[in-house]
């Protein structure tokens, strides 16, 4: 079977006066069901590296393939729908719609996937949040929830599309060690229970630690 | 509802006070352009109905455009002689009562023929040049702009018969004459009459009331020593629009110059053009300042959703429902600007349907804005709206669109 996400000598360098190279010749596989940290430390091109796997940017140099797809030659409007369903992002900062409630909020990428029904879509985002331990909150807006509640609900949000991949950035990096935890738990369950790939960034080592898989850079390199 | 509205709509409901100022600034865009559309077009219809009640749709005079063909032109090649003259100069409109009832079979509307001719009308020692117009009374009142203007006297006067002529008051008072006094008119044949005042009218044209002198038309052909001629037919058409063609079928069938109104005042409905294009600008310009409102609220709310941008796109919007995002807030904007703008337009141009004044220089004629109501000018105001408003929304729309959600999520951890 092939990977999930798979680069080949993947580079991105910012073309400013003085090229700075972001991430250099990374080659990597991803399964399916992995739960994968990307650790280093900061500034060394960790996050980056997850924005090229996410679609969000486009490689320098290099190639990427995305559920056996070449991303290379997609369109912008193509690499949105990818991300649409075959993506999820978790931040760390939640970076939710501050106008929604958790509820909306977790609707928002079905609506705009428009897949199910509109009665389907809203049963289906309270689900996801009553799975996170957030069934009293559908109603609330992001600024009525705590740093922890709303960090669930961006992986409710995640969640929407049921992708093969989540991507976190730092997810638990702005969190107390008990919402930390609980999210960390969240993200483990997502392999073990819902059969998903989960890519997390992180500077916690101990965190890392407990993952499947370690992958380190150091100046855009694997390390 | 489809997510983009549900989007745009908390986007701008989210800033109520600012939106409120951009929709404020559309409607009094909107407002005044359309009062000012009633007005300027009030006006506009107002002159040219006074200029079409007062003078004839379709003028026949005894005239030719080109020279009349000779028919030696035909059978020679050298026929410019200059300086020649018939003997008998025969002027008027001749077979005049073929022409009269062939108009009589097809005119939609009402025509009367006449003789002017140029003369001086005397009164003591005074004298005025005036035209002395022989008209038909019977006839006449369909297509007279005085009949209905009397100050002293009436119309009637004149049919009743005998020497009877009928002035301008301001004739009048320069000949120093008066309602029932008797003037001498000389005709340029050098041939005198004396007539009876048996009426004086006020039609607020000056050329008019000046220099006009109405004579029965046995009178007039007398004094100018042309029997049984007319060199004047003018014609009062139901539908004034459609004198250019009633100007060409009667000019191609009689031969003499018929000159409808619209020809005669070109230049005055040229001017009215122009007026109209300027009054377009000044909408224009007053949507353009509308404009910059919306452009500038487009462009806060973009700059302070830069973040809400990023997530959209990383959650797999791609930058065309951004754009759409963005273009449709703008254009709800101006959408909200036009109602009410319409409203305000309606309650305005009302206000000044409401206003008297007094025209200073006759005081004597109460006088209401001349105001027109169109549909068209709130359709044209509100397009003039959403169509800036559309392209006030689309500039910040489309840079918002290409902003790299890397850069903001970068920047906000």
């Amino acid at each position: 079977m092939s990977a999930l996400i798979e680069t080949k000598k993947l580079t991105r360098v910012l073309p400013e006066t003085v090229p700075v190279t972001l991430v250099k010749d990374i080659t990597l596989a991803i399964d399916e069901r992995e739960f994968v940290a990307v650790t280093g430390p900061s500034g060394s091109g960790k996050s980056s590296l997850l924005y090229l796997l996410g679609l969000l940017d486009r490689p320098t140099a290099g190639t990427l393939t995305i559920g056996g797809r070449d991303a290379e030659p997609m369109n912008e409007r193509e690499r949105a729908r990818t991300r649409l369903s075959m993506l999820g992002f978790v931040f760390q900062f939640h970076f939710l719609l501050p106008e929604f409630t958790a509820r909306e909020n977790v609707e928002i990428p079905m609506r705009k996937l428009g897949r199910l029904a509109r009665p389907r879509m809203r049963e289906r985002a309270g689900e996801l949040l009553s799975s996170l331990g957030l069934g009293e909150h559908l109603d609330k807006r992001p600024d009525q929830l705590s740093g922890g509640q709303r960090q669930r609900v961006a992986v409710a949000r995640s969640l929407a599309n049921d992708p093969p991949l989540i991507l976190a950035d730092e997810p638990t990096g702005s969190l107390d060690s008990k919402s930390s935890e609980q999210v960390f738990a969240i993200l483990e369950n997502l392999v073990r229970e819902r059969g998903k790939t989960v890519v997390a960034v992180t500077h916690d080592l101990d965190m890392a630690a407990r993952m499947d898989r370690r992958i380190h850079i150091v100046d855009g390199k694997i390390g | 509802m489809p997510l983009i509205f549900d989007i745009a709509l908390t986007h701008i409901a989210g800033r109520g006070r600012q939106t409120l100022v951009a929709v404020i600034g559309v409607a009094v865009g909107v407002g005044f352009s359309i009062a000012m559309a009633a007005l300027m077009q009030g006006g506009q219809d107002d002159f040219v109905r006074q200029l079409v009640d007062t003078m004839p749709h379709v003028d026949i005079t005894d005239e030719q455009r080109t020279a009349r063909r000779q028919p030696a032109g035909d059978a020679f090649a050298t026929v410019a002689i200059s300086g020649l003259r018939p003997r008998d100069d025969r002027r008027g409109i001749i077979n005049q009562t073929a022409a009269t009832s062939w108009l009589e079979s097809w005119i939609p509307g009402r025509f009367a023929a006449s003789l002017k001719t140029q003369g001086v009308i005397r009164f003591s020692s005074r004298e005025v040049g005036a035209a002395i117009i022989g008209i038909e009374p019977e006839r006449e009142p369909g297509v007279s702009p005085i009949v209905g203007n009397f100050v002293e006297g009436s119309f009637s006067a004149l049919a009743a018969g005998g020497n009877n002529v009928l002035i301008g008051d301001t004739m009048a008072s320069r000949l120093g004459a008066g309602f029932g006094d008797t003037i001498t008119a000389v005709s340029a044949e050098g041939l005198t009459r004396n007539f009876k005042i048996a009426g004086l009218f006020h039609t607020g044209t000056t050329a008019r009331d000046e220099g006009e002198a109405y004579v029965l038309l046995k009178s007039a052909q007398i004094l100018s020593a042309r029997p049984n001629a007319i060199n004047e037919i003018r014609i009062k058409l139901d539908d004034p629009d459609r004198a250019p063609a009633v100007a060409q079928r009667a000019e191609a069938e009689l031969g003499y110059k018929a000159v409808a109104w619209q020809e005669a005042n070109e230049s005055i409905l040229e001017a009215l053009v122009v007026r109209n294009v300027i009054m377009y600008t000044v909408v224009g310009a007053i949507m353009l300042v509308a404009g910059f409102g919306i452009y500038n609220i487009i462009s806060t709310i973009t700059h302070e959703k830069a973040r809400d941008i990023a997530i959209m796109k990383s959650l797999g919007f791609p930058e065309s429902d951004m754009r759409r995002l963005f273009l449709l807030e703008g254009v709800a904007i101006g959408a909200a600007g036009s109602v009410l703008g319409g409203l305000f337009g309606v309650s305005m141009t009302y206000a000044l349907s409401l206003v008297r004044f007094e025209i200073a220089a006759t005081g004597q004629e109460m006088t209401r804005l001349p105001i027109a109501w169109s549909l068209m000018h709130y359709v044209i105001a509100s397009a003039f709206a959403l169509g800036s408003a559309a392209v006030a929304g689309y500039l910040p729309a489309r840079r918002a669109a290409r902003l790299n959600p890397v850069e903001i999520i970068r920047g906000a951890s």
